[in-house]
């Protein structure tokens, strides 16, 4: 059993498949489905509220979410926590500036890097709240329950991603 | 207080398997996007697969209930296409960002803060939105079964029909 747990990859059809079953006792012990965007909401109602109570209090978007510390919030803490001690104990963790795909691409400015990641994940959540969630809220536990929404929503994410890989990184054969 | 507790654990989990499968990674999420290195999608799949036939046992046993997003068609089409070109620019979804994070790929922290801004950007923008793009196409919380009038094992069956040798592909390819 530890060796199992200190190996640095499972097989992905395993380690999503015990996924799956994961998601399913979720919902039989606790009623929750998993998500991750809704959170991001919340952490910034949270961080809004140091400087301007009142005025959050009153922004519809925040009355609709409830700005508060719920199941979801606490989940996506977990991952972080989970991918810390996966990591850790198969002595997979590195501290890492750069993806190796962008850096042959983009090179070693680390400042150019930072930028996209930021616009990338501004644009990113302010499309997962209007379409109402993530590749887990929508694409996991959406196209679980069989959801119109979560087939639409996941096919037009890969379709946007693809043209935006192409964009950046053009058709060729690179690794 | 107990729901928080089961949320962190799942977390945790959830985290764990993500860095064990190796998709917590841009390299990873780009590879999907370029059709390159498909691990996610694999990952994604596994997940479902299990998840759907899970869920809706416990579902048919009359232990779980079904918690649909609805579907909007203006704001899931839109949401998700913005969705996607961010996430090809970031090379992270929301869940997996932090993952990243705990997995030592600290460029993920600069789309987490820009992620934190673009739900506050749309908590700004929502009033305006709401009368428009997220009222376009609403039809309600509906399934693929559903929509189609049939029984929902009879789409769980063909959608294991479609993604059991979409596995054996990916694999014979080597993607």
């Amino acid at each position: 059993m530890n060796n199992v747990l200190k190996q640095k990859s499972w097989s992905v059809y395993v380690a999503g498949g015990l996924a799956g079953i994961l998601l399913c006792l979720s919902v039989l012990i606790t009623g929750k489905y998993v998500g991750a965007s809704t959170t991001f909401v919340r952490s910034a109602g949270l961080i809004e509220k140091i400087f301007a109570r009142e005025r959050v209090a009153k922004m519809d978007y925040f009355v609709k979410t409830k700005v508060k510390i719920d199941w979801q919030w606490m989940f996506v803490a977990g991952i972080f926590f989970g991918s810390l001690l996966a990591s850790k104990l198969s002595g997979d963790y590195r501290f890492t500036a750069l993806p190796p795909m962008w850096e042959r691409r983009f090179g070693p400015d680390r400042l150019k890097r930072w930028i996209a990641a930021f616009v990338g994940g501004m644009v990113a959540m302010f499309g997962a709240r209007m379409t109402g969630g993530c590749p887990s809220g929508h694409g996991l536990a959406g196209s679980s329950q069989l959801a119109v929404s979560g087939y639409v929503s996941l096919i037009c994410f890969f379709i946007a991603g693809m043209i935006m890989a192409r964009f950046l990184y053009g058709g060729g054969e690179s690794r | 207080m107990s729901l928080l507790v089961w949320g962190f654990f799942t977390g945790i989990i959830f985290g764990f398997l993500l860095e064990k499968g190796q998709v917590l990674r841009y390299d990873r999420q780009l590879g999907a996007l370029r059709l390159k290195d498909l691990a996610i999608v694999k990952f994604m799949l596994s997940t479902v697969l299990v998840a759907m036939v899970g869920i809706y046992l416990l579902h048919d046993l009359g232990l779980v209930e079904l918690r649909l997003k609805p579907t909007m068609l203006g704001a899931n089409i839109v949401g998700a296409l913005i969705f996607g070109a961010g996430w090809g620019l970031l090379g992270y979804c929301p869940g997996t960002a932090v993952g990243a994070l705990g997995e030592g790929r600290w460029d993920s922290l600069f789309g987490i803060v820009g992620m934190l801004c673009g739900a506050a950007i749309y908590a700004e923008v929502y009033p305006a939105l709401k009368t428009n793009v997220l009222a376009w196409g609403e039809f309600g919380k509906i399934t693929l079964p559903g929509l189609l009038g049939i029984n929902h094992w009879i789409v769980i069956i063909f959608l294991i029909m479609v993604i059991i040798p979409l596995f054996f592909w990916f694999e014979r390819k080597s993607l």
